[in-house]
Parts: C-alpha cells; sequence; structure tokens
C-alpha cells in the first residue's frame, strides 16, 4: 500500500513542476491563470491524497478553502486584468 | 489489504496520472483554448477521483462532508472559470482559422451589436 503512496506523490510533485514551467514561460496572462489554476488543482489533488494517506482530517478544510480563493482569483483576474495585445481596432464582440 | 483500500488506490492513482496528464498538456499544446482543453481534466475529473478515494479511506468521519462540499463547489464553478476564460481568449487571439466551427462569430453576427 505504501509504494502507491510514494508512486502518487511522484507523480503529483512532478505535475507541479511542470505546470510551474508554464506559468513561468506562459506567453500570455490567460495562459498563466490556466496554468495557475492547473497548480491549485495539482494542490487540491495532493492535499487528498495526504488525507487519504494519513488519515488526518484537519487538513480537509484547506481543500474548501483553495476551491473558493482560486475560483475567486482567477474570475477577478480575467475580469479586471490589462490586456497584452492592444487591438486598434474597434473590438467585434461587445462585453 | 482488503476490497476498499484497492478501490482507494485505483481512485488515488488514476487522479494523480490525470494531474500529470494535465501537466504536460498545459506544457505541451500550442494555444491558449488547447491549454484550457488540458488543464480542466484534472480540475474536476482528477479532483472528484482523489476525493473519493479519500473520503473512502475516511469512512465513517465527520470531515467527510467537508470532501463533499469540495467537490460540489468545485463542479459548480469550473465552468464559470472556464467560460470567462475561454470567452477572452476568443476575443484577443486570432483562432478563427484554427477553428471547424465558429458559433459565437455565428451568433454575435446578426444581433444588434453586430
Amino acid at each position: 500500500m505504501s509504494a502507491i503512496w510514494i508512486i502518487s506523490a511522484v507523480m503529483l510533485t512532478a505535475a507541479a513542476i511542470i505546470v510551474m514551467f508554464r506559468i513561468l514561460a506562459g506567453p500570455s496572462t490567460l495562459d498563466r491563470i490556466v496554468a495557475l489554476d492547473t497548480l491549485v488543482a495539482v494542490t487540491m489533488c495532493a492535499i487528498g491524497t495526504w488525507a487519504a494517506f494519513s488519515l488526518d482530517t484537519t487538513v480537509t478544510y484547506a481543500l474548501s478553502a483553495l476551491a473558493l480563493i482560486s475560483f475567486v482569483g482567477s474570475v477577478s483576474v480575467a475580469r479586471f486584468r490589462v490586456p497584452d495585445i492592444r487591438r486598434n481596432r474597434e473590438s467585434r464582440y461587445p462585453r | 489489504m482488503n476490497t476498499l483500500d484497492i478501490v482507494t488506490a485505483v481512485l488515488v492513482l488514476s487522479g494523480s496520472t490525470l494531474a500529470l496528464t494535465a501537466a504536460i498538456g498545459v506544457v505541451r499544446f500550442p494555444d491558449t483554448l488547447s491549454r484550457m482543453h488540458a488543464a480542466t481534466k484534472p480540475q474536476v475529473l482528477g479532483l472528484l477521483l482523489v476525493l473519493m478515494g479519500a473520503a473512502i479511506r475516511l469512512r465513517g468521519n465527520v470531515d467527510v462532508g467537508m470532501l463533499i462540499l469540495t467537490g460540489i463547489f468545485t463542479l459548480i464553478t469550473a465552468p464559470v472559470v472556464a467560460n470567462r476564460v475561454g470567452q477572452l481568449a476568443y476575443r484577443e487571439q486570432n483562432l478563427q482559422d484554427q477553428l471547424t466551427k465558429d458559433e459565437l462569430h455565428e451568433s454575435t453576427q446578426g444581433g444588434p451589436n453586430g
């Protein structure tokens, strides 16, 4: 049973490191939002795996806090950010 | 190691596999919409699998309710984020030549603002 936890931890750590590259290198803000959402999802998977491994239920509150904060953060960044490319012509698609 | 432990192991391992494949997809895919396609897999399905595994292992505990609450909240909020980010990506990047069907463009053409 302990091999399963080790394999899962290695995969989640590798996923977090790989996603970190996209957060650093993403060409636009939207790519960084998507990568940050993925990183939060990987973190939540890791916390859930930790709760299943250690039978410690105090971390489950961090799960729902992370879900709330990632939603509010992504929506507010997508709403209030400065666009990367400033178009000269009028946008075809009104808000 | 009984049956429930095996079920827990399968659920947690498949959730971790989804997280790893999504991370590879986020790095490898060329544009934002493709990256969103890859990124939404562990956001909902992978997280739900891991939460189900944790709930099976923590069965009988009071805090299983918090896991269920997290799953429900993720199910509600993931489409909202995907809608906002996808609309912004469509509006700012030139994706028209890559799309096989562009229903947003068709629906905004004949409208009052089109």
